[in-house]
């Protein structure tokens, strides 16, 4: 494959998404689709331009971005911590798995009324939700790496004298990346799905807030606008995960190139 | 670093010490009894085979040796080693390679708490020389061929200058041709590396052009202890491997089972 073929490969993804906002332009200009319904993407844009000159947009989406990361972190990082010492031990596992799992039923939204109770509509809210989303996914991706690393190759380091650290670093956490990664593309979409939810309830800024105050003045580009950027930056996570996966899983038959197939002799 | 030396045309002499010894060796798992009073010594040096059917306890025995499995009863002993050297690496039938781990960082594996990485790194280069695979080193295992990955593991073995070399069929999984090429290799290195090596194998033909010495396991018992005093580098289909070859057969399946 060529640097033009891929290119354009690459390219080509984005070919119905530019033909979808050419036919809703047409469509809103022939007046089938009216202007309280939706408004034109030119429309969309030029609340696009409003919004970024005043400052709104620049500031709402930091908020957002900044809510989105940090309940990321918190919950991403003890889902993490979790899952090693679960997939390691099997005292702590017995001790936390069977609670967790029951935690993991209840949906996360549905805490919404207690969340509010307990900390009215403050920055920990939104976190609090963020961080139980993004928990679970990368918990249970995280635990189930570990515990599907080939044993054989735990024996392997094992006869070549790998000590536990060792065989950690080298074995089973490279092992369990694939899966670790899996979890992680769940968890931001969880992410931004909780994120919607809790500012389009209850928020005094952010993507959601600015949504839900354009609404109240029947403002309808912007609320379109701020659907858009949210789908923008969904796929925006995506591709930097995916771009992290093809850095770290470099080795993984499914991220080589199609030149380098196996050779049988 | 031991230089290594070319062996003479014979066999290991007899004189060398034992690579180590199995006295009354016994294992069994629950009411099933896997080996039975196991006596056996194997001079260092020496190319031993262990053949027997499926369920006859040869890769108990190799487990055994490798210090993967303890004994129920009676004792193991090896020769110590010198600082620097493993005592023993086996090699397994599949490669058990670490996909995300390059060639040339797979072979360094061998080398785990013996040398510096970058020591491991250059001396891992050497030893996919030795394998023939010296232009494959910055390569992923998964674009290797199944002989080229156990020729991986080979290395990754024998890159600690293991005084026992254990091989659990590790040609089993290859197809006919690529394992006659291993069995080449096997027996050339083994010839200028000096070690023990002790193969676990159900092919007899593959016993007997690499071993010096076959033991035919039978329910947890040594039924025959053969030497196979042939030159090298012997060639498959020769008549006096196949002398041994019929003795093999015959101790395993009984006379009848030899003539058909």
């Amino acid at each position: 494959m060529t640097a033009l073929q891929a290119r354009f490969g690459a390219a080509i993804g984005w070919l119905l998404p530019v033909v979808i906002l050419l036919i809703w332009e047409a469509l809103s200009r022939a007046g089938i689709i009216t202007e309280n319904v939706l408004p034109a993407p030119t429309e969309v844009f030029a609340a696009f331009l409003r919004v970024l000159k005043s400052g709104d947009l620049a500031r709402n989406i930091g908020v957002s971005a900044w809510r989105a990361l940090t309940g990321l972190a918190i919950g991403g990082s003890i889902g993490f911590a979790l899952g090693l010492a679960n997939g390691l031990s099997l005292l702590s596992r017995n001790l936390t798995d069977t609670t967790l799992q029951m935690v993991r039923n209840i949906p996360h939204l549905a805490l919404i009324p207690l969340v509010i109770l307990w900390f009215g509509i403050d920055e920990g809210a939104k976190l609090f939700l963020v961080a139980l989303g993004v928990f679970f996914p990368i918990y249970v991706n995280t635990l189930l790496g570990i515990q599907t690393v080939d044993p054989q190759l735990i024996e392997m380091g094992r006869t070549y004298g790998m000590d536990r650290r060792a065989l950690f670093l080298r074995v089973i956490l490279p092992g369990a990346l694939p899966s670790i990664f899996v979890g992680l593309r769940y968890a931001l979409g969880i992410m931004w799905l909780t994120l919607i939810v809790a500012e389009t309830i209850s928020a005094s800024s952010g993507l959601g807030y600015m949504a839900m105050q354009a609404r109240e003045f029947l403002m309808i580009d912007v609320v379109v606008l701020s659907i858009l950027i949210y789908a923008l930056l969904g796929k925006l996570a995506d591709s930097f995960v995916r771009v992290l996966e093809r850095l770290c899983l470099q080795w993984h038959p499914a991220f080589q190139k199609t030149a380098q197939q196996p050779a049988r002799t | 670093m031991p230089k290594p030396q070319l062996r003479s045309v014979d066999s290991a002499p007899i004189s060398a010490p034992p690579a180590f010894s199995f006295q009354s060796v016994s294992r069994h798992f629950g009411e099933k009894s896997v080996l039975s009073n196991i006596d056996l010594t194997v001079p260092q040096g020496q190319f031993v085979a262990i053949i027997g059917k499926s369920g006859c306890g040869k890769s108990t025995l190799l487990r055994l040796l490798a210090g993967l499995d303890q004994p129920d009863g009676g004792q193991i002993t090896r020769a110590p080693v010198q600082p620097g050297q493993s005592s023993i690496r086996i090699m397994f039938q599949e490669p058990r390679l670490l996909p995300w781990a390059r060639v040339v960082d797979n072979v360094a594996v061998g080398l785990t708490g013996l040398a510096s990485r970058s020591e491991a790194k250059a001396r891992a280069h050497d030893l996919l020389e030795k394998v023939g695979l010296s232009d494959r080193d910055g390569e992923w295992p998964s674009v290797l061929s199944g002989g080229q990955r156990q020729r991986v593991a080979l290395a990754r073995a024998l890159i600690g200058q293991p005084s026992v070399l254990a091989l659990d069929e590790p040609l089993g999984a290859l197809d006919a041709l690529t394992r006659i090429e291993m069995q080449h290799l096997l027996s050339r290195i083994w010839q200028t590396q000096g070690f023990t090596a002790v193969l676990v194998t159900h092919d007899v033909a593959e016993a007997v052009i690499l071993a010096d010495r076959v033991i035919v396991l039978d329910a947890g018992k040594v039924a025959l202890d053969l030497a196979i005093p042939l030159p090298r580098p012997r060639r498959h289909g020769h008549p006096d491997l196949a002398v041994y070859e019929q003795k093999i057969l015959a101790q395993l399946f009984g006379e009848d089972g030899a003539q058909a």
